[in-house]
């Protein structure tokens, strides 16, 4: 009997401990980059680009890098929100539900879920050589986009699976088509999780280096052409922590800063749009 | 009185209706009377919710169901090849055990129809939207926050507000499916009384196993009973003088 009592508290530390684990790593990674980061940080760092000798220590700031990752992470995030919206209304309203497509869809999906970005780096520096093109905001945007593919799908195919039949079925009855039905009451019903997944994916898009260093190349100065090679903040950091200079690596965590700022900005910003959608749902 | 109909709605002929093997419906045949509430009772489980779901065609979205047989509207097979099933749809208006209400302001709930089938017009939208609110005898308790989500609205209210978005769609034929059994008696009673209004201008066709409610609101009963109908004729003649032992059965509660 006493055994049931131990078990649970056995349990309620573990529990606890795991939490507190998981909150004081995420503390400690923060506190790293803020305490070797914050010296370095100032306004010139943000507004404008890095001249000549910014790798050696002397004035200039990021502001190409930050540019480059928003392009990037942007563009992939619009271009695969485009390529998942598809897959995932036929996983759910078109193709038959037991049948063999979506089972197949969603196991290629979790596959490409498990690939490490450097594949999707190297996949997309393949195609440049292929093709002859060079490193670009575009091909960045391409390759960025296929990494977040398998992400978003996955994560807006969890939210929209327990979407009730019976709400289907109520606008079927109006006369509504699958694809109306899909569009303007699924998507409303599922639109606070749609975001998330979003986010998660965007969050993935922004901080990855991998996949952009082969493909998206680097500039000192701003990309106004989909053609010409873009900077982004996660190569950013890795150049500036690569030189001998101490200095230019207190940049780079300053850099960090910079990319984790931008992520709460943004995870900020939607979960106030979820939130407006929240209101409607129905149950 | 003769139970033979001059004008059929809905007609049905020899529909069968299988879930993989097992047969729910057997060899239907049935003439639904125009304008008139016709109400189909019987136990649960005897396929009645599957009988109004093959009119509107929501049944052989089901994975698994295989239909057999004709179901005639205004004349026309609605499973005939070819056929368009949003305009078979479009002509009824669905209410279902729980009120759906859809993730959207209660104007919009309304106009959602509507707008589907094209209507942009803001003007004409606002009229529709407050027409079938007053039908469905809603308007007086949501005109002041027509903007506020539907899902608000308390479940009786909802009810309604699914009766106004269906009647909309300017539908000729309203199928509810138990539309009261999620409701309370006052809300029961509010959409019982919408129903009745609405007979002289829509054909009515109402699955319940309140025997009471049939009492109440049925011109026209249908008895059906383990995939199969028993009795079917007006109500007065059913309910009073039914003829099969079986239909006695239920009606005096020995089986259920």
């Amino acid at each position: 009997m006493k055994w049931r009592f131990l078990e649970e508290k056995i349990f309620q530390a573990l529990m606890i401990g795991a939490t507190g684990l998981t909150a004081l790593i995420l503390l400690l990674i923060l506190g790293t980059i803020v305490v070797k980061g914050i010296g370095a940080l100032n306004l010139e760092m943000i507004f404008r680009l890095p001249r000549g000798g910014y790798y050696l220590g002397q004035e200039g700031g990021i502001l190409n890098a930050i540019v480059g990752s928003l392009q990037l992470a942007g563009g992939a995030t619009i271009l695969a929100f485009f390529l998942s919206l598809p897959v995932v209304f036929y996983i759910n309203y078109f193709a038959r539900r037991k049948s063999f497509g979506p089972t197949l869809i969603r196991f290629s999906l979790d596959v490409l879920w498990g690939v490490p970005s450097i594949v999707y780096g190297a996949f997309g520096f393949l195609l440049m050589t292929w093709f002859g093109w060079q490193a670009s905001l575009l091909l960045g945007i391409i390759t960025l986009a296929l990494l977040e593919l398998p992400i978003m799908s996955r994560a807006m195919d969890e939210v929209l699976r327990p979407v009730p039949a019976e709400l289907l079925e109520a606008s079927f009855s109006l006369g509504a088509t699958r694809l109306e039905t899909a569009w303007k009451v699924v998507l409303r019903q599922a639109m606070p999780g749609i975001i998330t997944a979003i986010l998660i994916a965007f969050g993935r898009a922004i901080g990855d280096a991998a996949s952009v260093l082969l493909t998206a190349g680097y500039t000192d100065n701003l990309t106004t052409s989909l053609f010409q090679p873009v900077a982004s903040l996660p190569l950013a950091i890795f150049f500036q922590l690569a030189t001998p200079y101490p200095e230019v690596q207190k940049r780079a965590y300053a850099a960090a800063i910079i990319l984790t700022l931008i992520i709460l900005l943004i995870s900020f910003i939607s979960r106030r749009i979820s939130r407006h959608y929240a209101r409607h749902l129905v149950f | 009185m003769s139970s033979t109909i001059l004008r059929p709605h809905i007609s049905l002929r020899n529909l069968n209706v299988y879930y993989g093997h097992l047969q729910v419906l057997k060899n239907i045949t049935l003439d639904i009377p125009d304008r008139q509430i016709t109400v189909i009772i019987g136990p649960s489980g005897c396929g009645k919710t599957t009988l109004l779901k093959s009119l509107n065609r929501l049944l052989d979205s089901v994975e698994g169901v295989r239909i057999e047989g004709k179901v005639l509207v205004d004349g026309e097979d609605i499973y005939s090849p070819g056929i368009e099933v949003t305009r078979i749809r479009k002509k009824m208006g669905l209410l279902s055990q729980r009120p759906q209400v859809l993730p959207m302001s209660i104007y919009d709930n309304v106009a959602y129809g509507p707008r589907i089938h094209g209507l942009k017009n803001k003007k004409e939208l606002d009229r529709l939207v407050e027409r079938y609110l007053r039908i469905a005898g809603l308007w007086d308790e949501v005109k002041d926050r027509l903007f506020e989500p539907a899902s608000r609205l308390s479940l009786g209210q909802q009810q309604r507000l699914c009766l106004a978005r269906g009647l909309a769609v300017e539908p000729e034929i309203i199928l509810g499916d138990e539309p009261t059994s999620a409701l309370d008696p006052q809300s029961s009673q509010n959409v019982e009384k919408c129903l009745l209004s609405l007979k002289s201008q829509y054909t009515v066709l109402l699955v319940t196993h309140i025997l009471r409610q049939a009492r109440r609101i049925a011109d026209y009963i249908v008895f059906l009973y383990l995939g199969e109908i028993v009795e079917h004729g007006p109500a007065e003649e059913v309910l009073n003088y039914p003829r099969d032992p079986r239909t006695r059965a239920y009606l005096s509660g020995e089986i259920s």
